[in-house]
């Protein structure tokens, strides 16, 4: 595979072809934020924390650095007043539903975003998709997914799935970035699992 | 709905888990909504997880989880039939049937819902009952509209 050379903040980084401006960044040793991110996962680009700034041939645009393959002679500039800015703002939209979230605060501090901006709307998901994507990718099981869409999409567990495989698993919890995901299937535990648990036994 | 009328629309598509849009549209239109067994059903036999299947069941409004009402019931609420009065057509209607946008009454003979352009507005204020337009309508018309519907 033939190697790609670009330039990250100033250095020079090397990197195999197809790689993303996220894993580049990440072999070089330059910090980029990401809350979506896994690296057991396929990239999926839901956050937008991970936004860089591009120039390719003198042009510059933004672009979400861990769905974004490199390019020769690309000039990646991952930090930048723009670059601060929209952060800040995601940071803030997110805070405004889960404003207690200890990766969301921490970014908040480094980029100066006031949680109070925005009307509070606690559904405290952020949709990173963490959960319903490792169940799928990794685990394999699909217990949880996406119900819904726009405004009203959210977390859902699937009862029938969740109640054979989950308290044996629970390997999604931790990935959670606001515990959204413990509360949601605590709930589902204690609404559904002992009816469909008494569905699959045969009656008495 | 049993599993022998799933199963049959299952195989008519070849039991590919690409038809299964088309799967549940039919199930849809046969059924008038998709009951949690049916989705159970169609899971197994196409091999689609069912949460990815419930996300797509609630993602398009096509798709009801509820029981819906023999007749469907759509009120225009676009700018052109608002300023006709098409607000005092859905309080007429909400009175003679009961029920609010979203929701079917419990005899499940009418679903009321509200749309924002029937791309007819010369006609408004429009209704449309099972896919058949009524336009110009008094509100006291479209009660007699919806009164010739069992």
């Amino acid at each position: 595979m033939s190697e790609v050379r670009l330039q990250i903040d100033g250095k020079d980084v090397v990197t195999r072809e197809g790689a993303t401006i996220l894993e580049a960044a990440r072999s070089a040793g330059i910090f980029i934020p990401t809350l979506c991110h896994h690296e057991k996962l396929e990239p999926y680009g839901g956050c937008r924390i991970c936004i860089v700034e591009v120039e390719l041939r003198g042009a510059t645009t933004l672009v979400v650095s861990c769905v974004h393959p490199v390019e020769d002679d690309l000039v990646v500039r991952t930090r930048s007043e723009r670059v601060d800015r929209i952060r800040k703002t995601l940071l803030e939209l997110m805070l405004a539903h889960a404003p207690d979230s200890p990766p969301l605060q921490e970014l908040a501090v480094e980029y100066g975003a006031d949680k109070d901006r925005f009307e509070k709307e606690a559904s405290f998901c952020i949709h990173c998709g963490l959960c319903v994507r490792y169940c799928a990718e990794v685990v394999k099981k699909n217990a949880v997914g996406f119900v819904e869409r726009g405004t009203r999409k959210e977390i859902a567990f699937i009862p029938e799935i969740a109640a054979r495989e989950c308290p044996t698993c629970k390997e999604c919890l931790p990935l959670c970035p606001t515990s959204y995901l413990q509360a949601a299937f605590v709930l589902t535990e204690a609404f559904a699992f002992r009816s469909v648990s008494s569905e699959a036994a045969p009656e008495e | 709905m049993d599993n022998a009328r799933i199963d049959r629309i299952i195989e008519s598509h070849g039991g590919e888990a690409s038809s299964l849009i088309q799967v549940l549209l039919e199930i849809q239109g046969e059924n008038r909504w998709l009951p949690r067994e049916a989705l159970k059903r169609v899971s197994d036999r196409l091999q689609v997880p069912l949460s990815r299947i419930q996300h797509i069941a609630t993602f398009y409004k096509t798709f009801s989880l509820s029981p819906r009402g023999r007749h469907e019931v759509h009120i225009c609420m676009g700018t052109a039939c608002h300023v006709r009065g098409a607000t005092r057509v859905l309080d007429a209607v909400q009175d003679l049937i009961g029920i609010g946008p979203g929701d079917t009454d419990l005899n499940l003979r009418f679903s009321l819902d509200t749309v924002n352009c029937l791309g007819c507005c010369a006609l408004g204020p429009v209704m449309k009952v099972n896919g058949k337009t009524h336009g110009k309508l008094s509100p006291a018309e479209a009660v007699e509209v919806l009164k010739s519907y069992e």
